[in-house]
């Protein structure tokens, strides 16, 4: 079981900037997110695109946002349990509660907060009738550990940037990597298309455009596809089939945790500290909603500081909270280290 | 009104909302959706990246621009694309939709 001060459910940009708002006020944080990487929609859906409303960046990259804001925090020791669904929160008792995932992961901490953002990431799934029985037995829908791929045959279908990253990846470790797409034309960044070309004329990738998975075959595991190419179906072995149509956000189990939802978005007091219908569960970032809500990922952090230091005051009700400067007090992490400003000194210039 | 158009949008239900658009804010239809908190998700923000924007047009009306590479390439991936398809993110609004009619597509 992992124990913390805080569980941070989704580790988008609010997600993060909540640990080094918790670490500030010495409270541990431990993260869960559904995905396998963190940054949430910046990593997810436009890692190389910039963002230019970030106070004092005039611009910066989404992913690179993501990884200064890993930078920050990192002195504050977060725990991640990542590629994991939170299914299930119960309160045990006062200041506990307990958050379970899909496979089974037990998390307990002293507060919640909610920074899940449009939802956790679902895939859009192909429109083949026995895809679900050929789910995990040879249907992926997303690429976890590329190593699985190793030595086996492979087939991903899919005309966006994540069909075209992972075929020109996976097509370095597989015996034989398909890559099926509907149309000719790809949507992706230039020099993945250009790699992709580079490949298929090396033998390296097998093209089929345009093309479609039309049938699954197998006992246990997946065996074969069916692929329909120009008026003709033929059959292709192989040993996964991995669709890449993009993803889509959905509320899923958060809806069912008896908080306040309106309009897909759980409801909170923005007049102070944006915590939930349930004291010691907050949500910060674009899954709450209140009068005027922006979506943006300066109200996420704005909001990630008011409810640490809420959370603060109900672990700690003897204590009185101060606001410090980080300037001033400088920053202890959990590992050790300190950072702080130059000292002034008392010096005469001779 | 000077620039302002009205456009009539079905939901999934099948319930008609009159949107009434400007077209002098740098609109697009799907932005007027989202406004009138119409059920649209537009997750990627407008960016022809997650085809949540999807929508039929159901009248002929002029001046609704051609699909970029861009809409055509996504709308290639829908399941449900038709040849009545737009995403709704990529249609800046002009006077020139006025009586528009569309439908919401279903995922
Ligand atoms: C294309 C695009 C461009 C944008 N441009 C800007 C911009 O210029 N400026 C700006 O301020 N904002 C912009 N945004 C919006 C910005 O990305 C969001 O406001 C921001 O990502 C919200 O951060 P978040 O931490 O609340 O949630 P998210 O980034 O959505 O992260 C939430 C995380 O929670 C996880 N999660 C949810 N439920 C669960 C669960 N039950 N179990 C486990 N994990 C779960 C999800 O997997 C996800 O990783 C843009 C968005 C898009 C799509
Ligand atoms: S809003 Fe994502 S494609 Fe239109």
């Amino acid at each position: 079981m992992i124990e913390t001060d805080i569980l941070i459910i989704g580790a988008g940009p609010a997600g993060l900037f909540t640990v080094f708002e918790a670490g500030l006020l010495k409270m541990r944080c431990h993260i869960i997110d559904a995905l396998p990487q963190i940054g949430g929609q910046l990593s997810e859906l436009y890692p190389k695109k910039p963002i230019f409303d970030i106070p004092g960046f005039p611009s910066v990259l989404a992913g690179g946002l993501i990884d200064n804001l890993y930078e920050q925090i990192k002195q504050f020791k977060p725990g991640f349990t990542l590629n994991e669904y939170a299914i299930n929160l119960t309160k045990i008792e006062e200041n506990l509660f307990e958050v379970t995932t899909n496979k089974g992961t037990v998390h307990r901490a002293k507060a919640i907060v909610i920074a899940g953002g449009l939802g956790s990431f679902e895939p859009k799934k192909p429109l083949i009738d026995e895809i679900s029985s050929f789910e995990e037995k040879g249907v992926n829908y997303f690429v976890k550990n590329p190593e699985d791929y190793t030595g086996k045959n492979v087939v991903i279908a899919g005309g966006g940037d994540s069909a075209l990253d992972w075929a020109i990846h996976l097509s370095e470790i597989t015996s034989s990597l398909t890559l099926i797409h509907r149309r000719n034309e790809f949507r992706g960044a230039l020099d993945s298309v250009e790699k992709v070309r580079l490949l298929k004329q090396k033998g390296k990738i097998n093209l089929i455009t345009p093309a479609e998975v039309t049938q699954l075959h197998g006992n246990e595991t997946l065996e074969a596809v069916s692929v329909e190419h120009e008026g003709e179906t033929k059959t292709i072995k192989t040993d996964y089939f991995i669709p890449l149509f993009g993803l889509v956000p959905r509320l899923g189990p958060i809806a069912n945790w008896g908080l306040e939802i309106e309009r897909n978005a759980v409801k909170v007091d923005n007049s102070t500290d944006y915590s939930t219908n349930i004291p010691g569960i907050y949500a910060v970032g674009d899954i709450n909603t209140y009068p005027h809500k922006m979506k943006l990922i300066l109200c996420g952090f704005h909001e990630a500081a008011m409810a640490c230091q809420s959370i603060y005051q109900r672990l700690n009700p003897n204590k009185k909270f101060v606001l410090k400067y980080t300037t001033v007090s400088g920053i202890d992490g959990f590992d050790g280290t300190r950072k702080e400003a130059e000292k002034q000194v008392v010096a005469s210039i001779d | 009104m000077k620039n302002e158009i009205i456009i009539t949008v079905k939901d999934l239900k099948g319930k008609h909302h009159i949107l009434h658009c400007p077209t002098d804010m740098g609109f697009t239809l799907k932005d007027m959706c989202v406004a009138y908190e119409l059920p649209m998700e537009a997750v990627c923000g407008g960016m022809a990246m997650c085809a949540t924007c999807h929508c039929y047009i159901l009248n002929d009306i002029i001046g609704i621009p051609q699909k970029n590479d861009a809409e055509t390439a996504l709308l290639s991936e829908v399941m449900t694309t038709t040849a009545n398809s737009r995403l709704a993110c990529q249609i800046p609004l002009t006077n020139e939709m006025n009586g528009l009619y569309i439908e919401i597509a279903s995922e």
